[in-house]
């Protein structure tokens, strides 16, 4: 029975699967570097998700689509900026309502795109490369969003440790009030943070609506958002444990799928439930060390900045 | 006018700064020459900080001028004043816990040389100026007298014209002041000017050239330290004389010691704080134990453990033979505790609360205010009103929220609705933190008749003078342990020195440092 599943074939699904979360979680990660908490994930996912299908319907090209998304991400995440930043809302509330706002109004953009089908992303050509045996399929042959997916990864965590606007965005996240003292500015460093987690957020939206599914429906993204917050604080804010948490919930979530088709005598229920599950234990197992995972976590993280004096 | 002002470094002429309902520097006038250690002297609250805001850019004043070098200076930012030489080590410091040593010196420069380069220089000059740091560790580990060592460094390595110290030796122990001083003297002598702003009187008086004296935001004196005596600069800072607290004879109680604490360990809950380790006293009746230390040596700690919050085990807390170690706030309350924190809004007090609620909080158990769970409002008014006239805490009414009062109106009330509770075991931490001068005289009196009555009383305090005032005996936690305690009459501020931890690993400058600094700023310009 489990010989059914193909070990390539899986690993090569699984990275489709994760791509949406990979780039959401490391959007919100930068994001929550610079000490901000944005609950609206899902909201912003979920308007890529139709703005990005829309675009690229319109214009016939995934890549305007994805661009589209990424900008009508940023755009909605400057609404919380501008709620959270100038006018000091509370930023649970703020972003829960980012929520319920990005659904809602995905669902009345997408009233008429039901039903379509977006124009095809192509697959990256690696020439030759995608010929060699099990590493070609699984890993070189998939659309430029999974490398470029990584990619961002590899850059954020770069600009996190080495260069200096990285570490200004830390020390805002870690004391924004030592930060202010010092003469950063905390507000629009705030402001370009959330923007950039918006934009990966609206990402990981089209990439469902445009490759992994590929179609509108409402309400498609389906908490995803949610498992891209949890993985970011369960990651202990690290980008590469991002990478590793995104692809462990999408290797469970394949695997899963999988065992469902095979015909596997576990209820159904069980094996939907298995990614959550799993996904949770290990990263809770991975950061169970309290004292270094306080030490990671932004001091600031949903503090409320206000410049007195 | 012109010659002695371009004498000068740095001229403020009229500033006026107000803030809604504040007016926090009135017409404010002084000058500092090169070389000239110039101490800014007043209580809480005289408007000292919002001064030094404005010369290092932070705060806009609303009207006046300053000169630096006879040349208008204005500074938009602080980005603006590091660059005109001028340099600032915060009261509260501007560090990031997360990040490394030359993580948070890289943040406070303009253009910072390479992680290696910087941390070789780092090394090099605490090195040459006795305050030895490891660039790669992570400043949440320090202590906090290292900790200010990387605020010094920060602004040594910019090569300042201008120093501004924010009341640096609070976090000292006295043998870590004398160093501090040995490197401002040669800082000094080597023509940077430095603004000292400090409430403790003896410093100035040992280290300051001239002094500046402010009261309600306004200038009221100035004066060369050296020539008057503590005393006056006392009443100039606070407009009245002060009256040193009354001790009234002690009475000797018989019987068990009221506290007594053994072999007390506890893991600390913060995710940077000091564990306890076998921390050992007792206290008798009517006596008054000082804890002594410098910040974050275990003190919060300390008073998590005596109060109940963080759970010992059983017979490491005994009051009055009875063992209380596994006890929560709720059991030791009954046995006769009370307990003021450090920190007044959120732990002392619920901030958006009012005064009568914050009352019922702590005294419901002892005062009898809850009935079979119902809430006696008219006894918790009649308390918290009872609070409010005897500790003379200034407020509309017991109806306004805590976080409405100032903070030693707060405090007297605080302490005040602890004390009234006819304790047997009184613990507190900082008791006159942040409060003006005869406010802490008149908290410190309280405690004093406490004691008198029969309470056993343990005051936290990284004010010595405030503990060799108070105390009957002194100890000092280094690290998360607990010196013993010894008699307060005859020991000298150097075996107190001793007792918090000496230098921690500090070392007196050695002549030609400053050679070794100018020779790296050099370097770095070429």
């Amino acid at each position: 029975m489990m010989g059914s599943i193909d070990p390539i074939l899986l690993i090569a699904s699984l990275m489709v699967a994760s791509t949406p979360i990979l780039l959401a979680a490391i959007g919100e990660l930068v994001t929550e570097k610079a000490g901000v908490l944005n609950l609206g994930v899902e909201g912003m996912m979920i308007v890529g998700a139709i703005a990005g299908f829309a675009m690229a319907v319109e214009t016939g090209s995934p890549l305007m689509g994805f661009l589209g998304a990424a900008l009508a991400g940023a755009a909605l995440s400057l609404i919380f900026a501008f709620l959270t930043q100038v006018l000091l809302s509370n930023q649970v509330a703020t972003g829960l309502a980012l929520t319920l706002f990005g659904i809602g109004f995905s669902a009345l953009i997408g009233q008429g795109y039901t039903g379509v089908r977006p124009p095809p992303t192509p697959k990256m050509d690696f020439g030759p490369l995608s010929d060699i045996p099990v590493i070609g399929p699984m890993l070189l042959r998939h659309d430029p969003m999974v490398y470029v997916s990584i990619l961002i990864i590899a850059a954020v965590w770069a600009f996190l440790k080495f260069t200096r606007a990285g570490l200004v965005l830390r020390a805002v996240g870690e004391s924004h009030d030592a930060a202010h003292a010092l003469g950063y500015k905390v507000v629009r460093l705030r402001v370009l943070a959330i923007a950039f987690g918006g934009a990966c957020a609206g990402l990981g939206g089209a990439y469902l609506s445009l490759v992994r599914v590929p179609q509108w429906t409402e309400g498609m993204t389906a908490g995803a958002g949610w498992i891209a917050l949890a993985i970011v604080v369960f990651a202990s804010w690290r980008p590469w444990r991002v990478l590793a948490g995104a692809y462990l919930f999408g290797g469970v979530t394949v695997l899963q799928l999988n065992l469902q088709a095979a015909g596997v005598a576990i209820p159904v229920q069980y094996l939907s439930m298995a990614p959550y599950l799993i996904t949770i234990l290990v990263l809770v197992l991975i950061s169970a060390d309290r004292r270094r995972a306080a030490q990671n976590a932004p001091a600031s993280l949903g503090r409320v900045f206000h410049a007195s004096s | 006018m012109t010659g002695t002002e371009t004498a000068q470094l740095l001229t403020i002429r009229g500033l006026t700064k107000a803030y809604p309902g504040v007016i926090a520097n009135s017409d404010v006038s002084f000058s500092v020459a090169p070389g000239e250690v110039h101490a800014l002297l007043g209580e809480n609250g005289a408007g000292k900080s919002t001064l030094v805001k404005a010369i290092y850019g932070l705060v806009r004043p609303d009207a006046g001028e300053m000169r630096m070098r006879g040349e208008v200076y204005a500074p938009s930012e602080p980005r603006a004043a590091r660059a005109a030489g001028v340099a600032m080590v915060f009261q509260h410091f501007s560090l990031f816990e997360a990040l490394n040593v030359a993580e948070n010196v890289a943040l406070g420069m303009e253009t910072p040389p390479r992680q290696r380069e910087l941390s070789a220089k780092i090394r090099a000059v605490s090195e040459a100026y006795g305050l030895p740091l490891d660039p790669s560790r992570l400043v949440g580990d320090l202590s906090a007298g290292e900790r200010q060592r990387v605020e010094i460094i920060r602004c040594l390595l910019q090569d300042p014209k201008l120093l501004i110290m924010d009341e640096p030796t609070s976090v000292l122990t006295p043998q870590e002041v004398e160093i501090l001083f040995a490197t401002l003297r040669q800082l000094s002598a080597e023509g940077t000017a430095i603004l000292y702003i400090s409430h403790k009187l003896e410093e100035i008086r040992s280290l300051c050239d001239s002094a500046t004296i402010l009261r309600r935001g306004k200038v009221v004196a100035t004066c060369t330290p050296r020539e008057v005596s503590a005393r006056d600069l006392a009443e100039m800072m606070v407009g009245t004389a002060l009256t040193p607290p009354a001790r009234a004879p002690r009475t000797d109680w018989a019987g068990a010691p009221a506290l007594e604490v053994t072999g007390l360990s506890v893991a600390s809950p913060m995710p940077f704080g000091t564990s306890l380790k076998n921390v050992g006293f007792a206290v008798a009746r009517g006596e008054v134990l000082g804890i002594a230390g410098v910040a974050g040596n275990g003190q919060d700690e300390l008073l998590l453990a005596l109060s109940g919050e963080l759970k010992s085990a059983p017979g490491m807390v005994r009051a009055a033979g009875v063992d209380l170690g596994d006890k929560g706030p709720n059991d030791r309350r009954r046995a006769g505790f009370v307990v003021a924190p450090e920190e007044r809004l959120g732990h002392a007090a619920a901030p958006g609360m009012s005064l009568v609620e914050n009352a019922l909080l702590s005294g419901a158990i002892r005062m009898g205010l809850v009935r079979r769970g119902f809430i006696d409002w008219a006894a918790t008014r009649a308390f918290a009103e009872g609070v409010v006239r005897d500790y003379d805490v200034r407020t509309p009414g017991t109806h306004v929220a805590a976080r409405a009062l100032s903070g030693g109106n707060l405090q007297k009330f605080v302490i005040g609705r602890e004390l009234s509770q006819e304790p047997a075991v009184i613990v507190i931490n900082q008791p006159t933190w942040g409060v003006d001068a005869s406010a802490a005289a008149a908290i410190r009196q309280v405690i004093l008749d406490r004691a008198a009555a029969g309470a056993a009383v343990v005051v936290i305090s990284q004010d010595l003078d405030e503990l060799m005032e108070i105390a009957d005996r002194f100890a000092a936690l280094n690290e998360g342990r607990l010196s013993v305690p010894r008699p307060v009459q005859g020991l000298t501020m150097e075996e107190i020195g001793l007792m918090m931890g000496g230098a921690h690993g500090m070392h007196v400058p050695e002549i030609g440092a400053a050679h070794l600094l100018h020779a790296e700023a050099a370097d770095a310009e070429a």
